[in-house]
Order: structure tokens, then sequence, then C-alpha cells
């Protein structure tokens, strides 16, 4: 049973090797786009989907990742550089900010970090000395690696594909440490998990810092991909979109994230074919999909298991029933 | 100092609209725990259902009569049946993310089946300014104030003194105990979503006419009446109309004297700063929380 989920990735991974070659430069741009947004609702699947920290203002580390690697590669830096800054600025920045969780929780810490997104968007659309406001940065170089040029669309996603890989393992590696017990555990009871010695502050501002961090390096890599950035993609929107995606995906779900940002990213494009209508649509099935699996698509496989163990006690029970009624 | 006052006027009556929307998000969340992302939706549509039965020649009053019956049904009854109910047994994610996919359907389904642009809404109140000592007022701030205070009042004494208000707070209180006392629950919950219905259809009356009905109004009026509802106090109705207050005064304010760019940064101060240390607002009590 326990090697079905790695068979399931090895699977994917495969597809996601080998498909791309075949698809048009646009269809490239869109895979990478969406592992880009994996990456990033990875951390946040790790923020609410096993700490159950309610945030909202994923888009805002995302854009600080982002933001910092434009900024110093085109102060002469490399990205080399920017990408350890970018994940240490997010983790300091998050650890800090996570503060606010440890005063207020569930709907206020919502709206708590909804805020700071705000904040943190505002910034970079008046400072213009800084972002260049409105009209963003654009010309931003892709990074080499060992002497190896990713400045095309395929190369680029075999590195993006890599980096998704790389955190994903990592991931999946502290999930299943005692740490990930300890998240969890936060989540289920937090007061049961304190009482348990859990150092559930600790835990909680980790859990936003090491989301945030994921989310910086996913804006580093939004940045050089699409080569311009600007205020817009990093507002409150985005953050509500990636939470959807977590939640859409199943949080709590490791895979999640991958289905999830599948929905958020790809979905919107095959419904293209209804034109002016197509986010009506993909609204519209947001809410038929939350109506049909409330805890998200991968909550399909432990619905069935549900059921049938259902029909297994029924039947038993009937089998017991009909022994019963033979005996009398 | 004169023009201090005008800018606190208007943006006291700006506020009050902010409030009704406000109110009614407060009263969904005491009575059943929705948090509605979709309330600032819940807004724009009425104002564009009020447009077409005005297009269709129905006066004002008749066209928000209408709207209104209109808005019951639907951002009432058929929101409470089929998003409300289904999800909440499932605790905050699934109703969060449905009423976004509401949001997102809502906004596009008005851009691409009704129209992109925005439309010019016929005002309540005439043209008129009044002129008291040196401060220039509107008929239409003065009016719009007037109007949202009294639904808000009016709102709060339906819920304090009908017995079928008081049987809405006590299911907002504790629905056991309202079960046990013979409070049919369902029912008073469908009141809520009712009554957040036809607050939503006064806000859009009242607030279309400066923002112009377009798809994406309910955005920035959304965020607002979150705000006011976390700075008033999310478990207390009263809180609603102060935090609209605030958050109106305080834009305006922060517009005309910080910078435009920033206008809407003061709230949010305010917003972090109540959210951090009185996460109840500044008029709700505080819940204890439990194992």
């Amino acid at each position: 049973m326990k090697k079905t989920p790695l068979l399931i990735a090895a699977l994917v991974l495969l597809l996601l090797l080998a498909v791309p070659p075949f698809l048009k430069n646009y269809g490239i741009y869109l895979f990478s786009y969406w592992l880009v947004f994996v990456i990033a609702t990875m951390g946040l699947n790790l923020t609410i989907g096993y700490a159950g920290q309610k945030s909202l203002r994923h888009a805002a580390f995302f854009g600080i990742g982002a933001y910092t690697v434009a900024i110093l590669m085109k102060a002469g830096f490399s990205f080399w550089f920017g990408l350890p800054v970018a994940m240490l600025g997010c983790f300091v920045i998050g650890l800090a900010l996570g503060a606010p969780a440890l005063r207020v929780q569930t709907i206020y810490l919502a709206f708590a970090t909804l805020g700071f997104n705000t904040a943190v968007w505002l910034v970079m659309r008046n400072e213009e000395w800084l972002t260049g406001g409105t009209f963003g940065i654009n010309n931003i170089a892709r990074p080499g690696l060992l002497g190896l040029s990713l400045n095309a669309a395929l190369p680029y996603y075999y590195f993006v594909l890599a980096m998704t890989v790389l955190l994903g393992a990592l991931l999946w590696k502290l999930l299943s440490s005692p740490w990930g017990k300890a998240f969890r555990a936060l989540r289920d009871n937090p007061i049961r998990a304190e009482s348990l010695g859990v150092n559930i502050q600790a835990y909680t501002l980790l859990s936003f810092a090491i989301g945030a961090v994921y989310a910086g390096i996913a804006g580093a890599l939004f940045a050089s991909l699409v080569e311009f950035i600007e205020p817009a993609p990093f507002a409150v929107g985005t953050s509500i979109m990636m939470y959807l995606m977590v939640v859409v995906g199943g949080a709590g779900y490791f895979f999640g994230p991958l289905l999830g940002s599948a929905v958020g990213v790809l979905l919107p494009e095959w419904l293209r074919f209804a034109q002016g209508w197509y986010l009506f649509a993909f609204g519209t099935a947001v809410v038929m999909l939350m109506l049909w699996l409330p805890d998200g698509l991968l909550s399909i496989p432990d619905r069935l298991k549900a059921r049938r163990h259902a029909r297994e006690a029924s039947a038993a029970r009937t089998a017991a029933a009909s022994k019963v009624g033979a005996q009398t | 100092m004169t023009d201090f006052f005008q800018l606190v006027f208007s943006g006291m009556a700006t506020g009050s609209i902010y409030a009704l929307a406000a109110l009614g998000f407060t009263l969904l969340w005491q009575a059943s725990g929705t948090i509605n992302f979709a309330q600032g939706e819940f807004v724009m549509l009425p104002a564009f259902v009020m447009l077409a039965f005005a297009t269709f020649g129905a006066p004002m009053p008749v066209a928000f009569a209408l709207t209104c019956v209109v808005a019951v049904a639907i951002l009432g009854w058929a929101f409470k049946r089929g998003i409300a109910d289904p999800l909440l047994r499932f605790g905050l994610m699934p109703i969060v993310v449905a009423t976004i996919g509401l949001a997102i359907a809502a906004r596009n389904g008005i851009r691409a089946g009704y129209s992109a642009e925005a439309h010019p809404f016929p005002s309540l109140f005439a043209d008129k300014l009044f002129n008291i000592a040196g401060v220039t007022i509107t008929l239409a701030d003065v009016g719009t104030l007037v109007f949202a205070l009294l639904l808000v009042v009016g709102t709060q004494a339906f819920l304090a003194r009908t017995v079928t208000g008081r049987a809405m707070q006590a299911v907002a209180q504790n629905t056991e105990s309202a079960t046990v006392l013979g409070i049919n629950v369902p029912r008073m919950i469908f009141y809520t979503f009712a009554i957040n219905a036809v607050l939503a259809c006064a806000a859009a009356l009242l607030v279309t006419p400066t923002y112009l009905a377009k798809f994406d109004m309910g955005e920035s009026l959304g965020t607002k009446a979150f705000f006011a509802a976390i700075i008033g106090g999310f478990n207390n109705s009263r809180g609603a109309l102060l935090g609209g207050i605030i958050v109106g005064v305080s834009e305006n304010l922060a517009a005309a004297y910080i910078s435009p760019a920033y206008k809407d940064a003061v709230a949010l101060v305010i917003f972090m700063v109540v959210i951090l240390f009185k996460p109840q607002g500044l008029l709700g009590k505080k819940v204890e929380r439990k194992v």
C-alpha cells in the first residue's frame, strides 16, 4: 500500500519529463508556470494543510522573492547570489511576521495575513525608486547553470522541474521527520500538542517561515520565467488563488499542490474555448468541486476506501444477521 | 479646518455604506459561521439587477424593491441551501474556497454576459449643496449617511426588540440551547441570510452612484467590509458601524493629507493594530479558545 504513492509520483515525473518536448513554446511556458506554482503551494500546504495556520499572504513572499532576485540581478549580481538572499529574506520576514499567529487564530489570522499582503503590495506599487512601481522591472535574465544556458524555454522548464523535485523531496523528508508530526499535532489540537511538550510557538513560526522560503524560491523562478515583473501578480488576489489551489488539491495531502495548481493554472487555459466566459466557468467549477469534494481532489481515494469499508461492514452485518436468523 | 470637516463628513457617508456590507458579513458569521468572501460581489450583483429593472422602465424605488426580492431568493435562500448548508460541517476551508469561486464566477459572469464597462447609476438624491458654517456638504452624503444609519439602527432594533430577532441572537450565541428551547434554527439562519441580502441591496443602491456599476466594483468593497467588520468587532453587530465609519473617514483623510497612493494604508494600519492587540475588535467580546 505504501508503494502506491511512490509509483504514482514516478509515473507523474515520467510524464513531466517526456511530454514537454512535444509541446509548443506556450505549452512549455504554461508547464513551467504551473510548476512554479506547485513550489509555492507546497510551501503554503505546509503552513495551511499540515500546520493548520490560515495564511492569506503567500503571494507577498512570492513577490518578495521575485523582487529580491530581480533587483539584485539589475544591480549586477548573479541569480545564484540572488536566490539565497531571497530565501534568507523570506525566512527572516516569515519568522518575524509569523508572530501574529501566536496571538490570533483561524479567520482572524487569515485577515491579519491578508492585511500584510496588502501592505507589501502597496510598497511594491508605490516605491518606484526600488521596484519600478507599476512599470515593474523588465528584461530579467534567465540564470545559467554550470556553464549551461537556460535561456530557451525547454532547458528552463527542466531546471524548474528539477527544483520542484528537489524541493518536494526535501518537504517529504521534513514531513516524515518528527517535525512533520509536530506540525500535524499543532494543526489537530494546539492545546494538546502544547501539553505534550511540543513548543507550539516555535513550530508555528517555523511553519510560516519554511512556507515563506518555498514561496520565495518560487518567486525567484517566476521572475526569470516571465522575465518581467510588476506588482499585480503579488496582490491579495494571488494569495487567495494559492489558498484555493491548496484546498482544491487537498490541504494536508502531499500531492495536493500538484493537482491544485493544475486546477488554478492549467484549468483556466483549457477553458479558454469558452472565450469571455472562461473565468465564469472556472469559478463555477471551483464551487462544484467544493460541493462534491470538500476535502479536495485527493480525498477521492479516502472516500472510496471509506465507502468500501462501509459496504464490507454492511455485508458482514447482513451475514451475521442471517446466521442469527438461521439459528432461531 | 473646513476642509477637514468636509472630508470627515463625506468619509462618514462612504463609511456607513461599508458598514452595511460589514454588518451583513458579521451577521452571517455569528449565526452560521459562514465567512463570505463574495460579500463584495453580493453588493455588485444587485447593482446590476437594479440597472436591468431600471432599463425595463421601473422607477428606482420599484426597481429596488424587486431587487430585494430577487436578492433574498438568490443571495439569501439559494446561497444558503446550495453552498453554505452542505459545506459548513466541513469547517472553514471549503466554504471560504467555495465563496472565492462564487466571487470569480459572479465577477466574470457579469463581465462576459453583461458588460465590462462602468455604467452610470442614478443617484437617489438630488444634486444639492448645503453650506453650514463654511463647510460644504452634499445632499447625497447626508442622505446616504441617514439612510445607512437608519438601516443599521433598524437591524439592531429588530435583533434586540422583536421575538424573532432575539431568537436569531440566541441561535448565534448557542445553537444547541436554541434548538432545545424550541427555536426553529434553520429558519432563523435563513432570516440572517435574507437580512444580509437586503443589506447588500441597500449598500448597492447607495454606493453605485459614486462607484459606478462595474463587474469588479465588489473587490475593493469586499475588502473594506472585511476591514470594517474586524476593526469594529467580528462578533458584535454594533461594531460594524463603528468599523465602517473608521475605514471611510481614515481613507478620506489619508488621501488628502498623506498621499493618495497610500489611501488604503491607514485603514490597513488600524486594522493590523486592532487585529493584533484586540482581535475581538473595538466593541467585540473576547472568546476563550476551547480544547
